[in-house]
């Protein structure tokens, strides 16, 4: 498939600070793509680069096709939802949905129809002649999506779509974009510093650090195959052991790490030398506990002591001390109903984890 | 108790010091003039009233008056609007310091700036002296006594009363909208007039009420600047009551004045308050 978006060497200055550093990306068209980061990781520059209302210091951006580097924010096909809404505060829900398509000296009938057609999609039919001051944020930031979707963007920028909605509302508010998204088949762009948000909505996530990507890829890739250290760590938690590489069979290397007390292996794809320092990581739910030793012999197993434990509902979270002092953190779900706790403080316990699970990481 | 005390307090205010004047003044203008202490009769007569609605002097004056402060006002708006703009986008620093440059004339007297224009403004001043050094003019050109220093001295001395309102409406807009009125097709023009304009118009109104109230009614200015034929409602006002003594005309000129001043004010209200019902 074509690349719908294409930045090439992208860069933007402000002063001395490089707020994105020589950036290039590929967006297809109809995808739901995030840029995930860190406040002043060069996220939201990016995505006013795209928007338009920031020109680049370098490099360019091509929008099926089309060069779009120099061109006004009022001449692209791109709309924009702003993390404020940007409601026009003196403007009727339905003049505001309408306003791009009056700066198109659309007919009026014309106007009127696209308007009742956005108002339906977002349900906001009753509420077309409000105020925005007379609107909750949750039907301001349909306001806003809706007017931003009308005049039929080739791509769609949104800049922290929910970061404005509480918990509930927002877990709402992402499966509704999502099926917007898929109904209308426009490009979404998303910035989000939320990891959560980004992994649910996304069909691919670019996560971004000091104004550079650090790995682009599905969110099944990103959480499961992080390339890079930031990236394991900014995305969820994990647990990291430092090592050497003692040994590389065809397939898997061992590892001795202090940190574990045990010689650990892990699937080892990447190109390592033996002496090497690396880091194994694994996640907190792919990690096994129990009270007795694991019957199983490929299975990495290490004892350690119940530091602290916190009831979740739904699952329940260890920090588990190793031998070594090393604290470990495992998440596990409740699957049977039960009052009494499975384990207590300072239980001895063993944690395990399939050594095709936990990552190495070399950076 | 203290709450209904402290509501209390403003409306108390403006019933002892603008109300009950008002209603003296009313009663003086429905008076007829006399030669005592006080000059004025304890009978009732429209005399005075009749007099200035039929004296055409009186109604050219008021025009003018109007007139003038009508300019001035749209002087200050012209050179406000930019300068409020323009602090209102400065970094937070910077801004106060411009905000605190505004203000600062505040501190010299009032006459004395107003004098300063004189001396900036004679024939042989300091603007004149400019122009025949640059070879712009080989005479003075006559400035003292016109009806355009007026203006300048009127548009001086009120530009910081159209800023500062115009300024706090400014500074609150989100800048977002302007964005996205250009995201969605609206030229950097068109956006203001689309977004700026219309959420600026408080402080627009606000900033044009009070260099017009003042300015209507304004006193030294006309007499300092303007020539002696350039008359003003102010000026009529002051030799109604201190060269003519005759109060009850003095005071049908000022009651007149302000029936003048809240006509516009109490619309301008109406259509504010529309314009936040929401029904646009």
């Amino acid at each position: 498939m074509k690349d719908f978006i294409r930045i090439r060497g992208l860069s933007k200055k402000f002063g001395n600070f490089l707020a994105v550093d020589n950036v290039d990306l590929d967006i297809e068209r109809g995808e739901l793509f995030s840029i995930l980061g860190g406040s002043g990781c060069g996220k939201t520059t990016l995505l006013r680069m795209l928007a338009g209302f920031e020109l680049p210091t370098s490099g360019t951006i091509e929008i099926d096709g089309v060069d779009v580097t120099n061109q006004p924010p009022y001449e692209r096909h791109v709309n924009m939802m702003f993390q404020s809404y940007a409601v026009f505060p003196h403007m009727t829900v339905e003049k505001n949905i309408g306003y791009g398509l009056r700066k198109e000296r659309m007919p009026r009938p014309e106007i009127a129809k696209r308007v009742d057609e956005m108002l339906e999609l977002v349900q906001l039919q009753e509420l077309r002649s409000r105020k925005p001051d007379q609107l909750s944020g949750g039907q301001r930031q349909r306001v806003a999506l809706a007017r931003a979707l009308i005049k039929q963007p080739k791509v769609l920028l949104l800049d922290e779509p929910l970061a404005a909605l509480d918990k509930k509302l927002r877990e709402r508010t992402q499966f509704e974009l999502m099926n917007i998204q898929d109904e209308l088949g426009i490009t979404f762009v998303v910035v989000t510093h939320d990891q959560e948000e980004a992994m649910t909505l996304s069909s691919r996530i670019a996560v971004m650090d000091r104004g550079q990507f650090r790995q682009i890829g599905t969110p099944k890739e990103i959480y499961e195959f992080p390339s890079n250290r930031f990236v394991a760590e900014f995305i969820g938690t994990i647990n990291t052991f430092r090592g050497h590489v003692a040994a590389k069979e065809e397939d898997s290397i061992s590892v001795d790490s202090s940190e574990a007390g045990v010689t650990l292996t892990a699937l080892g794809k990447q190109l390592v030398e033996e002496g090497q320092e690396i880091e194994i990581a694994i996640r907190p739910e792919k990690i096994f506990i129990s009270k007795e030793k694991p019957d199983d012999g490929d299975a990495v197993c290490l004892p350690g002591v119940v530091d602290d434990l916190g009831y979740r509902g739904n699952r329940s979270l260890y920090r588990i001390r190793l031998e070594s002092g090393k604290i470990v953190q495992v998440s596990s779900q409740n699957r049977r109903r039960s009052v009494t706790r499975f384990l207590e403080w300072d239980d001895r316990v063993w944690i395990s984890w399939r050594p095709r699970s936990a990552v190495v990481l070399l950076d | 108790m203290w709450r209904k005390a402290i509501i209390a307090a403003p409306y108390l205010w403006l019933l002892v010091f603008f109300l009950a004047p008002f209603a003296i003044v009313l009663r003086i203008s429905l008076a007829d003039p006399v030669i005592a202490q006080p000059p004025y009769s304890p009978t009732y007569s429209p005399d005075s009233f009749t007099f200035l609605l039929t004296d055409k002097l009186y109604a050219i004056t008021y025009l003018r008056s109007v007139v003038m402060a009508a300019g001035a006002t749209l002087l200050c708006l012209l050179l406000g609007f930019p300068m409020a703009y323009g602090i209102a986008r400065c970094s937070p620093a910077t801004r106060s310091m411009l905000l605190l440059l505004i203000i600062l004339p505040f501190w010299i007297s009032f006459l004395l700036r107003v004098y300063a224009w004189m001396g900036l403004m004679n024939n042989y001043g300091a603007i004149n002296n400019l122009l025949m050094w640059l070879g712009v003019v080989d005479q003075p050109v006559q400035l003292m006594y016109t009806d355009f220093a007026i203006f300048v001295g009127l548009a001086y001395s009120y530009l910081p009363f159209m800023i500062l309102p115009l300024y706090a409406t400014l500074e609150r807009m989100d800048l977002d909208l302007v964005e996205a009125a250009q995201d969605l097709g609206a030229s950097r023009s068109r956006a203001f007039w689309d977004v700026t304009w219309p959420l600026a118009r408080p402080g627009v109104i606000a900033g044009c009420l009070l260099v017009f109230i003042p300015a209507m009614g304004e006193y030294v200015i006309p007499y300092l600047l303007g020539g002696s034929e350039s008359l003003l409602i102010g000026r009529v006002l002051f030799d109604e009551f201190f060269v003519n003594r005759d109060w009850p005309l003095a005071s049908a000129v000022a009651v007149i004045l302000l029936l003048l001043l809240v006509v516009p004010i109490v619309l301008l209200q109406r259509y504010q308050a529309r314009d936040q019902e929401g029904t646009a």
